[in-house]
């Protein structure tokens, strides 16, 4: 469905984020990519749509070549893929219909979008979503209303508002609490396979990664270091990623290196303890 | 918040229409009431705007010499009006500027709520908006009945306005400093000056400093009006020039008078990085 | 290094030797210049007329009071053309500042080396000038009239809305431009869905306070020709007839007081 071919990135400042990536993820699979932050998840994911454009390297979507393609292919290829953030990236002081609807600005006329008019077959489609994400009484408040679980929904009925075919999903997590965190990744991922819809989850928490990807793609520094099923995912995948004894070469990352292996020791304590 | 297993939300009712809720009146007749009657205001205000067609026709020409006296100003044919008009209005712009400012500081300090007795704060919020209500324009007219005209009279009304300008924003500035700190110096056993020189000044300096580089170039924007009135300064000679149409030597006082702006703008970023 | 040493104790002084001097030094200069710029600026007082003018202003008061009431009938059409003119220009000025801001603003400008600096001149020019003397150029261009302090107000408001606005769309969160970007929408819906529900309520308070600046403008454009109750304050001053002088005034300043507080009220509303 989505094939990466040796994907390259580098910053006008020269950083390279990326080296030579490649993956593919097939119709249906959910793919959780977790690396220490600065190894260029979110650069990965934006290669992908061209968020960011990418220096070298192919990405293609089923057989059409998105790096290829000129400005307006470029936004037909976009709407195929929908795309959820980290802080939510809701427009803070539009209502939640109008930010659900907004998924369909690459399908209708500038002139349908200006006057609010979509066809009704788009509105009934986002009262389906905002039902199944369980916001149909939040309708007409404006997103800065909403608390964060609640806004995450709506970045989802959003996302999928689009009839996406691929899901890019850019740390959904990391500005909410742990309880909705959880709720959060398992409604991501249940649409995904209710819909048979391959994802791509940046992530950084390990554990939630572990509960709900079927595959787990490590970056470090800009380069793919391990891709497997989540049971893989030994003490030793997790060294080759977060390189927690190599302080040396990682020392930018070093903090947040060490706080990702304590969760992590802590986690599996807290697991073991709850198997016995 | 139910994050609904699959299958348990109802299926949304097709066809329900959205209609995004209005921005800014939510009350239906009330919205009609200010949009329709704004409507016919400005049918009404349009409608009584008598336009000479043919004198403006007439006047296309004239514009036209103007632009091209913009293409080629004439500094020299005018240049001591032109170099009188400018000392003039230099001049009134910083004796005004630095007049203004020491005759605001004890004002402005009067007019804070939070340090100043009651009679005080009364006397110099009532300087403060006599000094503001008025346009330059008007209180230049005044000041040229009383004092004759030349630039003296503008240094007057320009240190005028300068002094209602700057005590307002000064006294809100004291008025919205941290009170802790004058709490501390006050329980140092401070006295009311002390208090004054340690606990409020260096909260406030930094500000006055950028406002009174603010100030300065208002000041020069407004000596070059106040010459129409016969208060000195360039507008006195914009005004011969026009009343001469020599569009030419109009055109480079105005692109003087632009250049001067801009460098004061400049120069008073600049400033205003190297004191903080 | 602020601390020295004298006979084995520190001593503490709040700057070094130097950096009292820079001070020094720069105050003492400001002092200079501003003594020397005041004589030259006074060099052609008459300094007789000066110590004449308590006098010229008893003088002054007592032609002035009491106002002319009567003269007030004369003065309601006037103050409608200047409250016409003040709105149809804040009007005429917010439809070329927006687009100006757009071009202006660095997130939004199509072209950073082009279309950019044209627009920040065209700001530029616009901050400089005063109403006024725009209205000066105006009335000698097309004659005197409401026409030409409409396009004077217009033209000066360009540079007031259009800075304060390329620097709010400068501010704008860029995370949910992003976010509607990735749905695949053409430019001119990322304007409509993601940068315009951002600075709308800055657009409009940007508005209505200029609209608040341009009454008072517009209440001295007549002075020049421009229109509005200014034309007739031009005529009693020409006259010497001072007890209507104040009249004008007192209608002004009711006007200002008014303006403001409609205009403070609205922003409220606003936000």
């Amino acid at each position: 469905m989505l094939r990466v071919e040796a994907l390259t990135k580098r910053y006008k400042t020269g950083d390279k984020a990326l080296t030579d990536v490649s993956f593919d993820v097939p119709s249906g699979q959910v793919v959780g990519l977790i690396g220490p932050s600065g190894a260029g998840k979110s650069t990965l994911i934006r290669c992908v749509n061209r968020l960011v454009e990418p220096s070298s390297g192919k990405v293609f979507l089923g057989d059409r070549e998105i790096t290829r393609v000129g400005r307006g292919e470029l936004r037909r290829v976009r709407r195929r893929i929908g795309m959820i953030f980290q802080e939510y990236a809701l427009v803070e002081r539009l209502t939640v219909m109008e930010n659900v609807l907004s998924g369909r600005l690459g399908y209708v006329p500038f002139w349908r979008s200006f006057l609010r008019r979509f066809p009704q077959g788009d509105v009934d489609k986002a009262f389906a979503l905002l039902d199944r994400v369980g916001l149909s009484d939040h309708v007409d408040k404006r997103a800065d209303a909403l608390s964060g679980g609640q806004r995450q929904r709506v970045g989802i009925a959003r996302a999928l508002e689009q009839d996406p075919e691929l899901l890019l999903v850019d740390e959904p997590t990391a500005s909410l609490d742990p309880k909705t965190s959880r709720q959060i990744m398992r409604l991501i991922c249940e649409i995904c396979r209710e819909r048979g819809l391959p994802a791509i989850i940046n992530i950084h928490d390990v554990l939630l990664a572990k509960m709900f990807v079927d595959r787990i793609v490590g970056l470090r520094a800009g380069r793919i270091v391990f891709d497997g099923p989540p049971d893989a995912l030994d003490e030793e995948a997790l060294t080759a990623i977060y390189g927690s004894e190599d302080w040396n070469a990682m020392r930018k990352e070093a903090d947040e290196t060490a706080k990702d292996a304590a969760e992590a020791a802590d986690f599996e304590a807290r697991a073991q303890a709850g198997a016995a | 918040m139910s994050a609904s297993a699959p299958g348990a939300s109802a299926p949304a009712a097709r066809g329900r229409r959205w209609k995004r809720p209005p921005i800014f009146i939510q009350r239906g007749w009330l919205r009609l009431v200010v949009y329709g009657g704004f409507v016919l205001y400005l049918a009404l205000a349009i409608s009584t705007v008598e336009v000479n067609w043919s004198r403006v026709a007439e006047g296309m020409e004239r514009g036209w010499r103007f632009v091209q006296g913009f293409l080629t100003p004439d500094f020299t044919s005018r240049s001591t009006d032109i170099v009188k008009g400018f000392v003039e209005s230099l001049t009134m712009t910083l004796t005004s500027t630095v007049a203004g400012v020491i005759l605001s500081i004890p004002i402005g300090v009067g007019a804070a709520r939070n340090i100043a007795p009651l009679p005080v704060y009364a006397v110099c919020r009532a300087i403060v908006a006599v000094s503001r209500s008025f346009q330059e324009i008007i209180i230049a007219i005044l000041f040229v009945a009383m004092f004759g005209f030349g630039p003296f009279a503008g240094f007057l009304t320009l240190t005028f306005a300068t002094i209602g300008f700057m005590a307002k924003l000064l006294a809100e500035d004291i008025e919205d400093i941290d009170e802790g700190q004058a709490e501390a110096m006050r329980a140092t056993g401070a006295s009311w000056w002390q208090v004054l020189n340690w606990g409020i000044q260096p909260q406030v300096l930094p500000r006055l400093v950028g406002l009174s580089m603010y100030r300065l170039d208002i000041n020069f924007r407004e000596s070059a009006v106040i010459g129409i009135v016969g208060a000195g300064g360039i507008g006195a000679t914009l005004n011969v020039a026009m009343d001469r149409y020599e569009y030419d030597t109009a055109a480079a006082v105005l692109l003087l008078i632009i250049l001067i702006v801009m460098a004061a703008e400049y120069s008073s970023s600049w400033l205003r990085k190297r004191i903080q | 290094m602020p601390v020295s040493h004298l006979a084995d104790r520190p001593i503490w002084t709040r700057r070094t030797t130097r950096q009292q001097f820079a001070a020094y030094a720069g105050w003492l200069a400001l002092v200079a210049l501003t003594i020397f710029a005041f004589q030259v600026m006074t060099r052609d007082t008459i300094w007789f007329f000066v110590q004449d003018a308590p006098r010229q202003a008893g003088d002054l008061l007592d032609r002035a009071w009491p106002p002319r009431w009567s003269y007030l009938d004369r003065l309601w059409a006037p103050l409608w053309d200047t409250l016409n003119i003040a709105t149809l220009g804040t009007l005429l000025g917010i439809l070329i500042a927006v687009p100006v801001a757009f071009l202006a603003a660095r997130n939004t400008t199509p072209s950073l080396a082009f279309a950019r600096p044209i627009a920040l001149l065209i700001i530029v020019a616009s901050r400089s000038i005063n109403s006024l003397i725009w209205a000066l150029l105006l009335v000698a261009i097309i004659g005197p009239g409401l026409l030409a302090g409409i396009i004077a107000i217009g033209l000066r408001s360009i540079g007031f809305i259009g800075k304060l606005l390329y620097e709010a769309i400068e501010e704008i969160d860029e995370s949910q431009v992003e976010a509607v970007k990735a749905t695949g929408a053409r430019g001119s819906q990322v304007i409509d869905y993601a940068i315009v529900p951002q600075i709308l309520p800055t657009f409009a308070g940007i508005s209505v306070f200029r609209w608040d600046i341009n009454i008072r403008e517009s209440a001295v454009l007549g002075l020049v020709g421009a229109g509005g109750i200014g034309v007739q304050l031009n005529s009693s001053l020409a006259r010497l007839a001072w007890s209507e002088v104040t009249v004008i005034f007192i209608v002004i300043l009711a006007t200002v007081v008014v303006s403001e507080w409609v205009s403070a009220k609205v922003r409220g509303a606003i936000i």
